[in-house]
């Protein structure tokens, strides 16, 4: 099985962020979410997903409640806030200038 | 992040919540993922494997989810929680390593109390950097006297002191009935309280008029006095008191924080009285304290009142030649004698919590190796690095606290303790031993000690941990390169160790050798079985030297009428005192510029020299034929007939005065070798001795022969002497020998040998232990080495060589480095030592090489024991052990 890349670091916040934009979900659920629209490319370890969930809940970005699923299992949904939807398009912009910026340097000739 | 703070709080509370709710949240992530992949074809065991294997380390995941929320308080009290049971589950490891901390905290803060009290507030005036004492000085006195024509010259014609004022040393009988009591006193000018900026709390200062003659008798009591004496009554004020058969009225009582530490056992303070003496300018019994001028430096104020002095000497050559002036901060003439000892011991001291720390450091080490397993477990169960290392520092934060809270326990018992050590006679000039105690200094510096302490104490584990493999630690038998680490670790503190103690007991080497050699001066007379008294007679009933003289008949007889007495002796001055009451003489018949010839003069009794044993040399002693009125006899010490009659038999040689007045001159009858009338340490100086009752001076001493033991007769005397004359003032009784104990030379040498001695047989017997320690766990992680090369057939012999090797050169290698710390620190404290050491070289060679003999035999055994349990191991077992 070849290694599946790594997140690139600090980039898993908005990852979950974004995930959350489009409606609430439990842990698992965002954990599938990233895997299948980055087309099985980037997983999310559970390690450091649940540990960054902490994270998001204590800057109050997200909040979470217990709520049943569709299999009427009990479980831990998380819901963007306000000030979670204000942090996510301030980390993707950043996310674009970094990128931007790397394409620059990376597109430059060889020859310097 | 207020917010945030408030939710943290929360999850505190409700931590058992949090942590059922972490647990459902990761069940139910793991239930389904296992559901997914049995939807993939997965078998239920394999599934839920799987699942178990791709969700990893649960515990770990919910500690670090926790951490992210939690308080670091709450972790680290987990640390601590484990740390003290690390601690109890090993008592003698946690003992040893608290005792050592406690110890070498407990000692260096004691020391350092005494440094805080005497050197960082020297002296308890306002603005004491401008506070100056002032001397006269000649090629002979570094800091002699001031006359009192030249003091009121000096405070004319000076432009750098604000206030210039001198005091003086005296003696009074404190009259109570029929009976004395001679208490220390001191004169001072009238100025000299606001000089040093000093009011008293009781009453008032004196008036500038109170030190002209004719002035009415005033006097100032002491606090220490006002309370003894008067009970601390505030309607002592215009009270009088009865000194030496003058009346005195009470003006003020001093407050009791503002002790003048030369004259700290003086009691009574009044203005100079305009004597005799104080119509001479050769007359220097004054000392002199100045205020320097705002901007004025000590040097400045030095050369103005060298230049005035240079005034004087034109205008007066007979009295001034050869007088200069000097001056220095007066908080160090307070505590100049006490700094080179003080900062002897603080570093002392310091070596000695070094290798304390050291020591315990390498006991950490010793322990981390062998929780090498437990950490490779709490490393696999989930642990990071980062919390092991915390694990660590908590530890080491433990014992530094630990170590520091049973250390100032310690100080708090040791100061007062060592402070009751000294003389009551010198505490009185050490005021600042009432300081010695807890204050903020010593606080501060107590805990800037075990922040380094706890420094140290977690960086070595750190280190360790840092360097190993984990990994390692699960497999058994792990002894690979983090035992070499350990090795190479451990031997480099022991030869730190090794190295501050070689530094020690080469200064406790040098310090009691010293001390040795101080108490072996040749006194110049025998010590054993004399007892001594002093005695102020009232010179009101002894006026005339007629009058003296029956008193010192009676005593004479009286005394050594009394059981156990072999001969009584009268004297001006006891022996081993200072080279005080001298004299300037001109020898009749040689060519005289001026120079100062100044010798020590005696007075004494016929019986004296016999009673003191001392030897003649040449010609007689004083006999009771030098009594009569005529032509006076002396003898004159060794010293005196080398110096001025180098060559020559000085028997019927004359001295006399500076203008050789026919009264003045006196004819040498005898020569004795030199009795040591000055301090130990200090050189001999000419002297010469002339009879007793032929001048009728009211202070004197009187030495006691016995037969056998001299302690016992003391009462005795003093009843005696009070049957004699109930006003007499009898004081200082103690034996000879308590008499040179008692001096303050001797006390500190003493203070100084035994401390550091003590200072240098801990640091010996830690570094030993823990050179002793690297060489046995060297040997218990070789065991198996060791059984190999025994099974290849390598000898007894050979193994006893391979592990003393080890031991000779590790204690070889902290010998060397220590020598060479000597031989740098003797250089850098070159004059500290020259203070410190007595007749001792600081390189002196017998001692080192004493010090490397006991550091050597040490060394030997403590790699013996080991060597021998190594050369004991059976090879087969060894083997197949691990």
């Amino acid at each position: 099985m070849a290694k599946k890349p790594d997140l690139l670091p600090g980039t898993l916040d908005m990852l979950i962020l974004r995930t959350l934009a489009r409606g609430p979900l439990h842990g698992y659920g965002i954990a599938l979410s990233i895997r299948r629209f980055s087309d099985d490319v980037l997983t999310v370890e559970e390690g450091s997903l649940y540990p960054a969930l902490q994270r998001l809940l204590l800057a109050e970005w997200v909040k979470a409640e217990w709520k049943m699923t569709e299999t009427n299992r009990r479980a831990r949904f998380y819901t963007l806030t306000r000030l979670g939807r204000k942090q996510l398009g301030l980390e993707i912009s950043q996310f674009e200038q970094m990128i931007a910026a790397i394409g620059r340097v990376l597109a430059t000739s060889e020859e310097v | 992040m207020p917010r945030a703070l408030f939710r943290r709080l929360a999850l505190l509370l409700h931590r058992n919540r949090f942590r059922s709710e972490m647990d459902e949240e990761m069940a139910f992530h793991r239930e389904q993922a296992e559901k997914d992949l049995r939807a993939e074809g997965l078998n239920e065991e394999n599934a839920r494997y799987a699942a178990a294997r791709q969700f990893g380390n649960l515990s770990r995941l919910r500690e670090q989810s926790e951490q992210i929320v939690a308080f670091r308080i709450e972790t680290i009290f987990q640390d601590l929680h484990f740390a003290f049971r690390q601690l109890r589950r090993k008592p003698g490891f946690a003992l040893a390593a608290i005792l050592i901390l406690a110890l070498g905290f407990g000692i260096s803060v004691t020391i350092f109390g005494f440094v805080d009290a005497a050197l960082l507030h020297p002296i308890p005036y306002p603005h004491p950097d401008r506070l100056v004492a002032l001397y006269e000085v000649t090629a002979q006195l570094p800091n002699s006297g001031i006359s009192r024509l030249d003091y009121e010259d000096w405070k004319r014609r000076n432009t750098t002191l604000s206030s210039l004022d001198v005091w003086a040393y005296s003696s009074h009988l404190l009259r109570q009935g029929e009976t004395s009591e001679r208490v220390s006193t001191a004169l001072a000018s009238s100025g000299f309280f606001h000089t040093l900026g000093v009011q008293p709390i009781l009453g008032r200062d004196f008036l500038p008029s109170e030190d002209l003659p004719g002035a009415a008798n005033v006097v100032m009591l002491t606090y220490a006095t006002w309370q003894k004496r008067f009970g601390g009554r505030a309607d002592v004020i215009g009270q009088s008191v009865n000194l030496s058969d003058d009346s005195y009225t009470i003006i003020g009582v001093l407050p009791s924080d503002s002790i003048f530490a030369p004259r700290g056992n003086g009691e009574f303070w009044m203005p100079l009285r305009g004597d005799e003496c104080e119509k001479f300018r050769e007359c220097r019994d004054l000392l002199g304290v100045g205020r320097l001028r705002n901007g004025v430096t000590v040097t400045q104020a030095e050369a103005d009142l060298k230049r005035v002095a240079a005034q004087l000497e034109a205008q007066y050559p007979g009295s001034n030649r050869g007088q200069s002036a000097g001056a220095q901060l007066l908080s160090e003439s307070f505590i100049g004698d006490y700094r080179p000892i003080l900062l002897t011991l603080l570093g002392g001291a310091g070596l000695l919590l070094l290798i304390a720390c050291v020591n315990v450091a390498s006991l950490l080490l010793v322990r981390s190796e062998s929780r090498r397993r437990e950490m490779a477990v709490r490393g696999a169960l989930g642990a990071t690095r980062l919390r092991l290392l915390r694990q660590f520092v908590t530890e080491g934060a433990l014992l530094a606290v630990a170590g520091c809270a049973f250390g100032t326990a310690f100080a708090s018992v040791a100061m007062p303790v060592l402070a009751k050590q000294v003389p009551t006679q010198m505490a009185g000039g050490m005021p600042f031993l009432h300081r010695v105690g807890f204050t903020a200094h010593t606080a501060f510096f107590a805990s800037g000690i075990a922040l380094l302490a706890f420094v140290l104490l977690s960086l070595m584990p750190a280190l360790w941990l840092v360097g190993v493999n984990l990994r390692d630690g699960l497999s058994e038998g792990g002894n690979s390169a983090a035992g070499r680490l350990w090795r190479r670790m451990g031997a480099n503190l022991v030869v730190v160790e090794l190295m501050v103690a070689v530094t020690l007991l080469a200064g406790a080497g040098l310090l009691v050798k010293s001390f040795y050699r101080l108490l072996h001066v040749d006194p110049g007379f025998d010590t054993s079985h004399l007892a001594t008294v002093m005695i102020q007679a009232p010179g009101s009933r002894y006026v005339n030297n007629q009058q003296t003289m029956v008193l010192f008949h009676e005593i004479e007889q009286r005394l050594s009428a009394l059981p156990g007495v072999v001969s009584v002796g009268l004297t001006s001055d006891l022996p081993i005192q200072c080279n005080c009451n001298t004299d300037r003489i001109r020898i009749p018949g040689r060519p005289y510029n001026g120079e100062h010839n100044e010798i020590v003069r005696r007075e004494v009794s016929p019986g004296y020299m016999a009673t003191l044993r001392t030897r003649l040399l040449r010609g007689r002693m004083i006999t009771e034929a030098d009594d009569l009125p005529g032509p006076m006899a002396v003898v004159i010490n060794e010293s005196m007939a080398r110096k001025y009659f180098p060559g020559e038999d000085p028997i019927g040689k004359k001295l006399g005065d500076l203008v050789l007045s026919p009264d003045s001159l006196r004819e040498v009858v005898g020569v004795i070798a030199d009795v040591h009338e000055s301090g130990l340490d200090e050189d001999i100086w000419p002297a010469e001795y002339s009879s007793i009752h032929r001048v009728a001076d009211t202070g004197f001493a009187v030495a006691v022969r016995t037969a056998d033991e001299e302690k016992t007769i003391l009462p005795e005397i003093v009843r005696t002497l009070h049957q004699i004359d109930p006003s007499l003032g009898v004081f200082h009784e103690m034996t000879m020998q308590e008499w040179i104990a008692t001096k303050p030379t001797v006390v500190l040498h003493r203070a100084s040998a035994w401390l550091i001695g003590g200072f240098a047989v801990m640091s010996l017997v830690l570094s030993i232990v823990g050179l002793y320690s690297v060489i046995a766990y060297a040997v218990s992680q070789r065991r198996r080495e060791i059984g190999v090369r025994m099974a290849l057939g390598a000898t007894r012999r050979s193994v006893y060589v391979l592990v003393m090797k080890q031991s000779i050169v590790l204690a070889a290698t902290g010998l060397v480095l220590g020598l060479v710390c000597v031989g740098v620190v003797s250089m850098l404290l070159r004059k500290l030592l020259a203070h410190v050491l007595f007749s001792v070289s600081a390189r002196d060679t017998p001692t080192l090489i004493a010090v490397v003999l006991v550091l050597g035999v040490a060394a030997v055994i403590a790699g013996f024991l080991p060597a021998r349990r190594a050369a004991s191991v059976n090879p087969s077992e060894a083997l197949r052990a691990d």
